[in-house]
Order: structure tokens, then sequence, then C-alpha cells
């Protein structure tokens, strides 16, 4: 694998690390955030008014796209593990990065 | 652990992973379609409530996220943290079941209720 490659690797196998850590320690408050539709609709609701406020939804878009990147990123981890073709490391990683810039822009768009 | 149970370990993450990238598909396309002109509990309970469909997907989804990201939590325990291989599965054992139980009371609470 040449330098300029392994570099690309590298940060493709960090982005995937750090996105799947931060993707674990935020569902325990996604599970629980959806667990107040338990208490019923209006307390749902009082929990997705508060989640209005710009910097949740600018979290929710960063997590949109930790989600994106993980799932490309992912699925190029098995594309290299499982298909026989092995020299499209790089092309995978930019594909994968695409992915992730272009469900933010969606989500950012819509929300 | 042995080597045959790294493998098994190695296997089901990506066995996981294969599930979840559909589960994360659909998911990321749901959350698209549900937030145009924003977020309302009506809107999200009235998709989700007595659907079985839903409840069991999100149901599979979750089980497929705990063993996932327990195995992947057990990893970087082990490389990152530098705990020994029975501490770090202890310790991705505790954070899947975690997972599975909160996931679950999420499930219920969007796809029964109360």
């Amino acid at each position: 694998m040449s330098g300029k490659r392994a570099h690309t690797a590298w940060w493709a196998f960090l982005v995937h690390r750090v996105s799947g850590i931060a993707l674990a320690l935020f569902l325990p408050a996604h599970f629980l955030a959806l667990g107040t539709a338990l208490a019923g609709e209006e307390a749902f609701d009082t929990f997705l008014r508060w989640s209005e406020q710009p910097a949740v939804v600018f979290s929710e878009w960063v997590l949109v796209m930790l989600l994106a990147a993980h799932l490309a990123g992912g699925l190029r981890i098995l594309a290299l593990e499982f298909l026989p073709w092995r020299g499209w490391q790089k092309t995978l990683a930019a594909l994968a990065a695409g992915f992730a810039v272009f469900a933010g822009l969606v989500f950012a768009l819509t929300r | 652990m042995s080597a045959r149970g790294e493998a098994r370990l190695w296997l089901w993450q990506r066995v996981t992973a294969a599930f979840l990238a559909f589960f994360v598909l659909v998911h990321l396309a749901t959350i698209i379609y549900a937030v145009r002109g924003g977020l309302s509990a009506a809107q999200i309970l009235g998709r989700t409530r007595g659907s079985v469909t839903w409840g069991a997907f999100y149901a599979a989804f979750v089980f497929a996220a705990a063993v996932h990201g327990g195995i992947g939590f057990r990893t970087i325990a082990i490389e990152w943290l530098r705990l020994r291989s029975r501490a770090a599965g202890a310790l991705a054992l505790a954070i899947a079941l975690a997972l599975v139980a909160l996931g679950l009371r999420a499930v219920a609470a969007v796809a029964i209720g109360p």
C-alpha cells in the first residue's frame, strides 16, 4: 500500500471508529427521548418542541452526518473484506465521505 | 478468548453490519421524510403506533445495533483502553444488554404506547 493510500485508509478507519463511538454514546439518549412517549403524546411533544432549539438541531445534523459516515464507511469495510477487488480503498473512502456530506446536506435543507 | 471465539465475534460484527446497512438506509430516509415541516408527536406516533411492521423493524434494529455496538466497544476497549479480553467482553455484554433494554423500551413507547 502506498503512503498516500495508507493515509486515506487511516483516516477512513479513524472516522469509522470515532463515529461509531459517538453513535453508541448517543443511542441511550435517543432511546430515553423516544421513551417519553410512554408518558403520553403531550410529553413526547414537549420533548420534540425542546429539540427545535438551534443547538439541538445542529447536534441532530452532526449525528445524521456521523450515521451516514458510519454506514458508508462500514459498507467500504464489507466491500474490502468480502469482494475480490482490493485497489479501490481511496475511491471507496471518497464515496463514503461524499455520502455522509450528501445525507447531511439533505437533512440540513429539509429540517 | 480463543481464535475461534474471536472469529465468531468478527463474523457477528459483519452479519449485524449487513443488516444495519439496510436498517440505517431506511432510518435515514424516514428521518429526512419525517422532518419536513417539523416533527410532531401526532405525526410520528400516527405512523408507528399499532404498526407491527415498524415495531418489528425497530426491534430488529435495536438488537442488531446492540450486538454491533457491543462488539465494537469490546474491540476499542482492548485496543485503546488496554483492557484484557475478559474485562472487555464483560463491558461489551453490559453495554449490549443496556442498549437492548433501553431500545426495546423506546420501541414499546412508539409502537405500542403507555
